[in-house]
């Protein structure tokens, strides 16, 4: 028998045979999915326990029993039909101007639509992987829509577009402005940063090591206050920037250090290989680290970037400190209005606030895994 | 079928390396101890010897992505200072392929290609891309031109490196171990690519422990250990008469 099994030599192919049953289909995925192990078993009756508790009292508070229209809050307080009222969506639809638009002026409000519609086309251009000419894109998103922006929302009488002073501004405008500036303005500084500290000029890395370690060093709010109470005693008051601009000053430069050290994570994991290569090519640094390093740097930290995206775009609610009107400032605003003054008006305030707030950074997250995915496919086997 | 011939025409303009004088130290470790070598234009040089003989180190300076505290760089006329311009001519002219290929992951085998020829020679897109079809034809993977180098076994992969390197129209290449990362099977591959190239008269440095290629293209063998250049001398004598000890210790070993 030994000798038999010695030597063997297949004389026909074997069977092609279908997957047992029980390992695919709706059944199979349970089984393996839900109920594999004991442990397993548990966990699956905790969530579902969970999910029964916490479920069906949120979508009661946000849909069945929540007051969709009314004039004031005589709407959103218990009554005969509505005993125990959820949401006051009726608050928010009767303040939503103000959320969107603080209080730029009604007339001109068209303009902050139409930065709106701008900044979304770009965005959508951009994000869009598969969109023609994404290199125009690039140009519009970075030069040209900044220049409009700005033209649009602050005015610029002698085209007949009059003067919007940024202290009438607020609500998602100002948030959208500071997020997007932020971003816009960290990822460039942030990459430029952590080259400077990776630099062999030792007075750059110096510079880049300290701006970094100092501005991550101290919060926000510090860093916030320092751009708009400090800044004016340096700068005379004729050239001093607006309450805003200083605001968004601080937040690109609090984002751009945080930024350089997620580039510089990224830079840390491409081989010195890649480096030689592209020395060995010819190439001088600023386009062997725009062709070749920065790419797969970017790439391999993608999903930090957004991470720190997300971190800035929350962390936009700080500029109310400084007596600016965002989003969740002109919330606070509107809940204390005595026409609406229900025991579910900051509640709803809130809620609203967290749903925004969620949509935005759940969006910004969904992209980035999309990006990594794609990624994935085409560079892995 | 080897042609020492060769290594003399050097009449045109000069040498195509000059080494003088060059000495390289890691913190305390001389690693490169007074090597002096000139390289004719066309000229196919081996290198071999031990590891951490600083066969790799001296290669790189001819490139100088190792830069060194004493001595003299000379290539194609070409004197290799601290100036970042200088740095860059002599690299165009330069190629270099890697032990560990180096390809850029991020990119298709053609991109590769046509990186530098579009950003340092500012070729148009299209010259570019057919001047690596033809190298890529050279080198017999133009099937894989629109691949992510991490699709390609590592003889494909290392071909690809060359047909990089040669789409700059370098006058000198640099080899370093080139076969050393490929599975045997691919060894032969890389190395006929490689006899083919030297073939067409360009310069070549090799460092390469195949000593059959180096029987059969080289012009001269050098044996460097412990940062020295221990003995150069043409292939034939090189391994039928090793001069030195040390040379023929180590012959010793890689030859059985
Ligand atoms: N960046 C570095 N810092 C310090 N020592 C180094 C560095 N690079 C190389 N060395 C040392 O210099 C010596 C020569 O290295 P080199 O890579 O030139 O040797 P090699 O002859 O190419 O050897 P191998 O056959 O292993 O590639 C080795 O002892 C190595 O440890
Ligand atoms: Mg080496």
């Amino acid at each position: 028998m030994v000798a038999a099994d010695r030597i063997y030599l297949r004389e026909a192919p074997a069977k092609l045979l279908p997957a047992p049953v029980a390992s695919t289909g709706v059944v199979g995925w349970v089984r393996a999915n839900l109920f594999s192990s004991p442990g397993n078993i548990a966990l699956t009756i905790i969530c579902a326990a969970l999910i029964v508790w916490i479920v069906p009292p949120l979508l009661r508070f946000f849909f069945f029993d929540a007051v969709w229209s009314g004039a004031d809050r005589e709407a959103c307080l218990p009554s005969a039909q509505n005993p125990e009222p959820g949401a006051c969506w009726a608050f928010i639809r009767a303040w939503s101007s103000y959320f969107t638009y603080g209080f730029y002026p009604l007339g001109e409000r068209w303009r902050v639509d139409l930065f709106f519609f701008l900044l979304a086309f770009g965005i959508a251009w951009l994000a869009w992987l598969g969109a023609p000419r994404r290199d125009i894109g690039a140009i519009y998103f970075f030069i040209v829509l900044p220049i409009l922006s700005y033209v649009l929302l602050s005015g610029v009488p002698i085209i007949g577009l009059p003067d919007v002073p940024t202290s009438l501004w607020g609500g998602i405008l100002v948030t959208i402005v500071v997020a997007t500036v932020g971003i816009v303005a960290s990822l460039p500084l942030g990459i430029l940063l952590a080259l400077g500290r990776r630099s062999e000029m030792p007075a750059v890395r110096l510079f880049s090591v300290t701006f970094i370690e100092f501005v991550r060093g101290v919060p926000l709010i510090t860093v916030l206050f320092m751009a708009s109470v400090m800044l004016p005693l340096f700068v005379p008051d004729r050239l001093a920037p607006d309450k805003l601009v200083r605001a968004l000053i601080g937040v690109a430069l609090f984002a751009s250090a945080y930024m350089a050290e997620v580039v510089r994570g990224g830079l840390l994991s491409i081989p010195r290989g890649q480096y030689e290569a592209a020395q060995a090519l010819a190439l001088p640094y600023w386009r062997m680290m725009a062709l070749v390093i920065l790419p797969q740097a970017l790439r391999v930290t993608l999903p930090n970037i957004v991470n720190t995206f997300i971190g800035l775009f929350k962390d936009t609610t700080l500029v109310f400190i400084v007596g600016i009107f965002d989003f969740l400032r002109t919330i606070e605003a509107a809940r204390g209005d005595p026409h609406w003054a229900t025991p579910i008006t900051s509640v709803t305030g809130y809620a609203f606030a967290a749903v925004f707030y969620f949509v935005c950074c759940y969006g910004m997250s969904r992209y980035s895994r999309n990006v990594e995915a794609r990624l994935a496919r085409a560079h892995r086997r | 079928m080897t042609n020492p011939s060769s290594g003399t025409d050097g009449e045109k303009t000069g040498w195509a390396v000059e080494i003088s004088a060059l000495n390289k130290w890691y913190g305390d470790f001389h690693v490169l101890r007074d090597i002096n070598l000139t390289v004719a234009r066309g000229e196919r040089i081996v290198i071999c010897g031990p590891s951490g003989g600083g066969k790799s180190t001296m290669l790189r300076c001819i490139n100088r992505l190792e830069d060194w505290q004493r001595g003299r760089v000379v290539v194609d006329g070409k004197d290799l200072t601290d100036d970042p311009k200088q740095i860059l001519a002599v690299r165009r002219d330069v190629g270099m392929v890697f032990q560990q290929f180096n390809l850029f992951p991020h990119l298709t085998v053609l991109e590769n290609c046509t990186l530098a020829p579009i950003w340092v020679r500012h070729m148009p897109k299209k010259d570019a891309e057919e001047l690596a079809m033809r190298f890529l034809r050279r080198v017999r993977i133009p099937e894989q031109a629109q691949k992510y180098p991490v699709r390609l076994s590592g003889g494909q992969q290392q071909r690809v490196a060359i047909a990089r390197a040669l789409c700059m129209s370098p006058n000198i290449m640099l080899f370093d171990e080139p076969t050393s990362a490929l599975d045997p099977e691919m060894v032969k591959e890389v190395l006929d690519t490689m006899v083919e190239l030297a073939g067409d008269g360009i310069t070549m440095l090799v460092v390469t422990h195949e000593m059959g290629f180096a029987r059969q293209v080289a012009d001269r063998i050098i044996f460097m250990a412990e940062g020295q250049i221990v003995e150069i001398n043409e292939p034939k004598a090189f391994f039928e008469h090793p001069q030195h000890e040390r040379t023929r210790l180590f012959l010793q070993q890689i030859l059985h």
